[in-house]
């Protein structure tokens, strides 16, 4: 047990509410405030995983979203969540968490024997080894997936909501550092809307881990508690706390989600409160404010257990009362580094503090860390860690001043801690979201944001590379007075005044020296996450990768779900040096959203279940629901599958139904059709150039069955449309094509032919359609109405008529999808239920039956009639499918493609060209999508002939039937054909599409 | 996640209410059936593929159902403005002489 508890006046942690968890199974005790990460490390807690290649044993070397190692599981069951990082997980009473990595154990894991031949597994090496044989693959993903990868996806539902919020405010600060803090209450005090956002439970940023920051002569943090009071005396500011800003888009649209109750015991969770919720937040300004991380230094062995930042070190000193170590040695090559050695003195711990500069830091500060029994090693770099599931200690190196070569050895030092400082790296991830770029400051070595920010961003604080306090608020009330003067609006405050000290110049160092060529002493890690050494860039440039971004893709740099936060700006360093290029034209990968991971169930909020899309039903669903109709989805409608009576099959049910309606008489729920009102002097001459057959000679009171192609030639509607008036049209579509056929009809008619006065109104929501189908349907109607004469001579196939049906106003239409004789009442869909009962009533001494899109489908098949989407695919011309009898080829106006009907491509003869199958045996029902050959012979490259469409027992015939697409079948009948279905191979002949009456008398009748 | 002014609402809205409908002014041949293969095919199929400024049209489909005329540039999503397609046009028409 090395590090330990200690009281800090600073802590955030209540020593009078202690908690208990457990992790891997074991019991521990922490504190509320504590982080998991905190909770471990004080419970000396050392092994959290082991790394994703090399099996490396690996803990805890971050505070926040940085950290790469500490990815754990968090709960089981619907609750899990895998992949959190433990820095980032409050602790609450009962938490319970496991490791995520270590195939078969954690203490012992199979890749850490690879690891031990690492050097034969430069990066590339999964691809480049397990490339071979196809067939060994299996056998590989089974171990590999196994062993890699990190925490299990859970599997079972998750019990908790999450919603969504959108917010339209003047300013949004991102961050709730001293900068943020200040640019919220400057933006607040002048009346702006104003939402201020931060990742963790409380504002105050690096305050909280830095014990000795003053502000306005008070301490930080006591400044900050002022600041958040004012903040939430004013009502056009809002506060939200756990809450990432994790996309910047275009039109300043910033994501973030809030963790509401995840810091909270599972059993104290409130039901009616999401677990998350995702914020769509659009700011007229936004003030980033993110701050800074600080990066470790590359040396040997640097990811070894026990081996943190500095600035974790420091924050798990002064935020959460943990000394890390007993013994802690600090590598550094800044002054800030040295506050964080004085804290860990002041708390007992023996520190011993190398910086690679050889004069160390100003003179006050080696004063004082002298003062505090810091012991001080300048111009010594570490070599190597020592040590193998925890930090043991270090060897040094005596560096050269300009820390680039080692001139000697050094002492070998023993430690129970050991923490750097490579310096800080600006958060400019939401900067750089949506096309801005960061540019490299040298003095303060990192990417930084120009201080101008960019259109509708400002930029405040660290993200600018000001690591002092004074002069970083001091450049956040220059820049967001600036915006204040923007929105009209007089800045009157003063700026917080805080002392920055004097400091010595940083040392550029990342790589530490260890005196040895790369990749010959202990492997230096970058990329924690992703097992990335500086030997594997200095590979990835020998392997002349030039681009940063390939660099990136070849070493897996920065792909992990720390997204390089800790291990970037290394990795591009060592690029730079290798290349023998300056970092500023090696420039950055990158940044993309997410800045931190963020959970399917936030993203989709509320669209889940039963909440995912919206469900149509027509005015008939309790009719069709208290008949026992299974219902299908076709678009966002629920229609009536089949209707099946006591233990019947789907077979049996559309059996039976299909007979009754051939019969005698079905009934069917055609509601669902779009039905499109278009009026207009010229709505005839717009049909005319809307679809592909002629509409000019079409009287009131008829019907036509039309075609509508796209440009190309190709099908991608059909519908029956009947003529009011000379001036009205009532139109349907397809059910799943209604709303595309209406802005269709409004593109043309808006960008093409504005001249032509019509306009079109969407009423299928408007009508209810009761279809009554079959030889017994006039008797039916005959019933119901008494002001149609519905003889065959009055009322022909193809015609409509107003009327009164049951005492409803109707508009009867008599035309049919199944071939028989049939009507379609439409009434005003308030009266449709009522309308469906009537015609059962009147129905049931002809055993009407009602019937559903399975035995639409299978009536309509029987007669060739097609289903655009099923049997048309895109790509299917009205020449294809046989119905050239509905092109007007004689039509003055040029329709929507009509020219391409005569492209070299539209008249080839090998075209697929839809034709009925009968299969020699007529049990088979073939699959659809099945592929037809034209021999038994399946030897590759198979000869691909088509494939079936639609395919259905057709009870009436006593056999199977099925419409298909075959290269020139329309010349082909009387050919048998191979289809390949269901695993067997089935000659079928090549007939018409039109099963039954092809003569088509039953309609007429 | 664009906002689209809608120029025949007045009214500043969210992408989801509208449908993205192509490049804009593009004329469609006035006599299709004199129109060579070549012709025709760059017709159907031939885009201009702007980097930068372009010209499309996007539909209030969700809201008045209106086509109209969006200048937006392809590399930095920024909407210049947007117009009814007849006022759109004479802007395109000055612009493409230009
Ligand atoms: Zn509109």
């Amino acid at each position: 047990m090395s590090a330990y508890r200690v009281s800090r006046a600073s802590q955030r942690i209540n020593e009078k509410a202690p908690l208990t968890f457990r992790f891997d199974g074991k019991k521990y005790k922490g504190f509320a405030g504590d982080t998991l990460a905190s909770a471990l490390i004080a419970n000396g807690v050392k092994l959290i995983g082991r790394s994703f290649k090399y099996g490396r044993p690996r803990g805890i070397v971050g505070h926040g979203a940085e950290e790469p190692n500490a990815l754990i599981q968090l709960e089981t069951g619907g609750h899990t969540v895998p992949d959190l990082k433990a820095t980032q997980v409050e602790l609450y009473e009962g938490l319970s968490a496991t490791t995520t990595t270590g195939f078969p154990s954690l203490n012992f894991d199979l890749k850490g024997l690879a690891g031990q031949f690492s050097r034969f597994m430069p990066p590339g090496f999964y691809y480049k080894t397990f490339m071979g044989p196809a067939k060994a693959w299996p056998f590989y993903e089974e171990i590999i997936r196994k062993a890699a990868g990190y925490g299990r996806a859970p599997v079972d539902p998750d019990p908790e909501f999450y919603d969504h919020l959108h917010h339209h405010v003047d300013v949004l600060v991102v961050g709730g550092g001293a900068c943020g803090l200040w640019a919220a209450t400057l933006a607040g005090r002048a009346g702006l809307k104003t939402l201020l956002v931060d990742e963790q439970s409380e504002v105050g940023g690096w305050m909280l881990s830095d014990a000795r920051a003053v502000i306005d002569g008070k301490p930080a943090m006591k400044w900050v508690s002022e600041r958040l009071a004012e903040l939430k005396s004013l009502s056009n500011v809002t506060v939200l706390t756990r809450t990432t800003a994790f996309a910047h888009h275009e039109q300043n649209l910033v994501q973030a989600v809030e963790l509401v109750q995840d810091h909270l015991p599972i059993a104290q969770r409130v039901a009616t409160t999401p677990r998350q919720r995702l914020h769509k937040i659009r700011a007229h300004h936004v003030v980033l404010a993110s701050g800074a991380i600080e990066r470790p230094l590359v040396y040997g062995n640097n990811d070894r257990p026990g081996v943190l930042t500095a600035a974790a070190g420091q924050t798990y000193l002064n935020r959460y009362g943990v000394a890390v170590g007993r013994k802690v040695l600090l590598l550094t090559h800044n002054d800030a580094s040295y506050d964080t050695a004085l804290d860990l003195a002041e708390a007992g711990s023996r520190v011993t503090l190398i910086d690679t500069r050889q004069r160390g830091a100003a003179a006050w500060r080696l004063d004082a860390a002298k003062k505090a029994g810091v012991e001080l090693l300048l111009g010594y770099g570490i070599a190597e860690v020592q040590g193998g599931k925890a930090a043991s200690g270090a060897k040094l190196v005596k560096l050269d001043p300009s820390c680039l070569t080692v001139t000697g050895k050094g002492p070998t030092l023993s430690a129970d801690a050991i923490l750097s400082s490579g310096g800080l790296t600006s958060t400019v991830h939401l900067f750089c979201h949506n096309n801005g770029r960061p540019y490299w400051n040298e003095e303060r070595l990192s990417f930084v944001t120009p201080d101008e920010g960019r259109q509708g961003i400002s930029v405040a604080g660290a993200v600018t590379g000001r690591w002092g306090l004074g002069e970083a608020l001091a450049q956040t009330h220059a820049s967001v007075s600036a915006m204040l003067i923007g929105f009209g609006r007089n800045p009157s405050s003063t700026c917080p005044v805080s002392e920055d000290q004097d400091i010595q110049p940083t040392r550029r160092v990342f790589r530490v020296p260890d005196g040895k060529p790369e990749g010959h002493g202990a492997k230096a890690l970058v990329d924690f996450q992703n097992d990335v050494a500086a030997a594997d860039i200095h590979l990835a440039v020998r392997e002349n990768y030039r681009s940063i971004e390939h660099v990136k893709r070849y070493t897996a740099l920065g792909f992990g779900t720390d997204q390089g936060k800790l291990s970037n700006v290394n990795g591009f360093a060592i690029a730079a040096e290798a290349l023998g290029m300056p970092i500023s034209q090696v420039g950055t990968t990158t940044y993309r959203p997410a800045y931190t991971p963020v959970t399917f169930g936030a993203l989709a909020g509320s669209h889940v279940g039963d909440t995912f899309d919206p469900r149509r039903y027509t005015a008939m669903q309790s009719s069709h629901v208290s008949r026992g109709a299974l219902f299908e989805t076709v678009g966002q409608w629920m229609r009536p599958w089949y209707f099946p009576k006591g233990n019947e099959t789907m077979h049996q049910a559309v059996d039976r139904e299909c007979l009754a309606t051939r019969n005698s008489v079905g009934v069917m729920d055609a509601s669902t059709l779009g039905k499109i009102d278009i009026k207009g002097p010229d709505a005839r001459e717009f049909l005319n150039r809307i679809y592909s057959n002629a509409w000019s000679k079409l009287d009131p009171g008829k019907c036509r069955y039309g075609l509508m192609l796209d440009e190309n030639g190709m099908v991608m509607d059909d519908g029956v449309t009947a003529c009011v008036a000379d001036d009205h049209f009532y139109m349907t579509t397809t059910t799943g094509g209604a709303a595309r056929v209406l802005n269709w009809l409004e593109r043309w008619h808006q960008t093409e032919w504005p001249e032509l006065k019509v306009r079109f109104t969407s009423v299928t929501d408007h009508w209810s359609t009761t279809a009554v189908v079959g030889p017994k349907s006039r008797a039916v109607l005959k019933k119901l109405c008494g002001d149609i004469d519905l003889s065959a001579d009055a009322f022909k196939f193809m015609d409509w008529r107003d009327g009164t049906i049951a005492g409803v106003p109707a508009r009867v239409c008599r035309i049919s999808f199944s071939g028989e004789l049939a009507y379609e009442i439409n009434v005003d869909a308030c009266y449709g239920h009522y309308i469906w009962e009537q015609v059962m009533e009147a129905g049931k001494e002809f055993d009407i039956t009602p019937y559903g899109t399975e035995t639409m489908h299978v009536l309509r098949a029987e007669k060739g009639f097609i289903i655009v989407g099923q049997d048309s695919d895109g790509s299917m011309s009205p020449i294809d499918l046989n119905m050239a009898w509905a092109v007007g080829m004689k039509k003055p106006f040029s329709f929507l493609g009509k020219r391409s009907l005569s492209r070299s491509d539209t008249t080839r003869s090998d075209r697929k060209q839809l034709v009925g199958l009968y299969t020699e045996d007529p049990k088979v029902v073939l699959a659809e999508g099945a592929q037809i050959l034209s021999s038994r012979n399946t030897q590759a490259p198979a000869d691909m002939q088509g494939h079936v469409t639609s395919s259905y027992h057709s009870a009436f015939l006593g056999r199977s039937i099925a419409m298909a697409v075959v290269k020139g079948g329309l010349k082909r009948e009387g050919d048998t054909v191979y289809v390949w279905a269901h695993g067997k191979m089935h000659p079928a002949k090549v007939v018409s599409s039109v099963f039954v009456d092809q003569e088509g008398v039953r309609q007429h009748g | 996640m664009f906002q689209i002014h809608c120029p025949h609402c007045g009214a500043t809205r969210e992408e989801e209410e509208f449908s993205y409908a192509g490049e804009a002014y593009i004329a469609r041949p006035a006599k299709p059936e004199e129109a060579t293969e070549a012709e025709w095919g760059d017709y159907l199929f031939m885009r201009k593929n702007t980097r930068g400024w372009f010209w499309e049209q996007w539909q209030h489909t969700a809201g008045c159902r209106k086509v109209f005329a969006v200048k937006r540039n392809t590399v930095s999503y920024e909407i210049a403005g947007t117009w009814t397609l007849a006022e759109g046009k004479e802007l395109y028409l000055k612009e493409s002489e230009a």
